[in-house]
């Protein structure tokens, strides 16, 4: 097992360097989304308009957070199992998507066009929400506030672990 | 007969929604503490560390132990000489959770109808509650917080009596291969076998929440208890599917008679995130 420091977003020679079984200490910028998130982000690609993240920069963690508690940065993150967003995952890869971040196996289907991106699948320990919450620097709701947890956050995250499980 | 008072019952109900929030079952903790001196290969041992950090930081942090604060499931078993004064057991039990989810800070994760619009009901409830009435002057309740990734990958299925006992372990096995690392390994399983469509995946459920060290009485039972857990290890899928030698921590079976033509089999997985605590009043 390699472990490289990774500063997001992954860059093409990133990319080339990490191989699956790896574990990375991520830092910088992720973006929640889980499943209800993510038939919005599809939506507006159907209709055309706008994405309000740039999809190609985007690490996109498929977590719905804990409330924060009063005096911290953020609440409980984890993974949640990502073959429930495997149905999106194609459309959102074809307009840029290159980084997620999820728990447990893929489709053939998400599996495929991961691939055909060249864009990285990694996991995260579920269960493990109080410890990878200290990773966190910084968090906020970035937008879709009436999604409750299923809203898409911001956060900003030093030496976030994973593990390359598709590339 | 002996009279419970409301506010009581509801105090007790949120120190103990509290108390699983941020507390594992300890055996879990030795468990994963024996795992770390058997387990070779780093990535596990890596894995298994987290796990037990996790439990640390959730108690010195007070954030959650998953962020996945679950839906609050009991099984309480109420004392015919007991008057439960003012409100109803299922309502008391919705109030603390309503409190605790907002005093806790945990999450809100139930929606109000599957279907259609799926619209959150923003304060946790309802909880499921499954009640019986026993003899005595006591009120005992198990409460349990259950998250949602290893609940679905349980199954049911109403079997032909002819299935042999290696066919049971089989088709366990068949349900964690399936699970793989959805359902957050290692396991726990709880199997019930009997019964009837509804009743086996309520004995299930309760199966999960017996203690981790107590086997089945019924020694042929029993046996498949140590048969299914030894089939399950031997998948190596190990923690959070980074492989090893233990998938499940532990296996309960709660078998009840049945009509001649079926043999009603349900299985509920637990996650290592093994959230629950009984309390007596």
């Amino acid at each position: 097992m390699n472990i490289y420091e990774i500063h997001l977003p992954l860059t093409p020679s990133d990319f080339n360097l990490i191989g699956i079984g790896d574990k990375l200490l991520l830092s910088g910028e992720i973006f929640t989304a889980r499943d209800q998130a993510h038939k919005r982000l599809c939506g507006l690609i159907d209709l055309g308009e706008e994405l309000p993240i740039r999809l190609v920069e985007t690490t996109l963690f498929y977590c719905g957070p804990s409330p924060i508690p009063e005096g911290k940065i953020c609440g409980a993150i984890g993974p949640t199992t990502s073959t429930r967003m495997d149905i999106y995952t194609p459309l959102l890869l074809a307009n840029g998507l290159k980084v997620m971040i999820g728990k447990g196996e893929r489709s053939p289907v998400a599996k495929q066009a991961i691939l055909d991106h060249k864009a990285v699948y990694l996991t995260a320990l579920g269960g493990i929400s109080a410890l990878l919450s200290r990773t966190v620097q910084s968090f906020s709701c970035y937008m879709w506030e009436d999604l409750g947890p299923e809203a898409i956050y911001r956060l900003e995250v030093i030496n976030f672990p994973v593990y390359v499980a598709i590339k | 007969m002996r009279i419970i008072s409301s506010s009581v019952f509801l105090d007790r109900i949120i120190q103990a929604i509290e108390y699983i929030s941020f507390n594992p079952d300890p055996l879990i903790g030795l468990s994963l503490k024996d795992m770390l001196s058997q387990e070779q290969d780093d990535l596990v041992k890596d894995a298994v560390n987290s796990i037990i950090e996790n439990a640390d930081a959730s108690r010195q942090d007070r954030i959650p132990l998953c962020q996945d604060t679950g839906t609050i499931v009991c099984f309480a078993e109420m004392g015919k000489e007991v008057h439960l004064e003012g409100e109803l057991l299922f309502d008391i039990l919705n109030r603390a959770v309503k409190i605790a989810y907002d005093r806790y800070f945990l999450r809100l994760s139930m929606v109000e109808e599957p279907l259609f619009e799926r619209k959150n009901t923003l304060n946790n409830c309802p909880a499921i509650l499954h009640t019986t009435i026993t003899s005595g002057d006591k009120l005992t309740i198990l409460i349990a917080q259950k998250g949602g990734g290893a609940e679905n990958m349980s199954f049911h299925e109403m079997l032909n009596p002819s299935t042999s006992p290696k066919q049971i372990v089989d088709l366990v096995v068949e349900t964690v291969k399936k699970a793989g690392s959805k359902a957050c390994p290692p396991l726990i399983l709880g199997i019930g076998l009997g019964g009837n469509f509804e009743s086996v995946a309520i004995n299930a459920k309760r199966a999960v929440f017996l203690p981790m060290n107590v086997r089945n009485p019924d020694p042929r039972y029993a046996q498949l208890e140590e048969d299914i857990l030894g089939a399950v290890n031997a998948t190596k899928i190990g923690v959070q599917g980074m492989g090893g030698a233990k998938t499940a921590f532990s296996v309960h079976i709660i078998q009840a008679p049945c009509h001649i033509a079926s043999l009603p089999f349900a299985i509920n997985l637990q996650c290592h995130a093994h959230r629950h605590i009984s309390l007596t009043i």
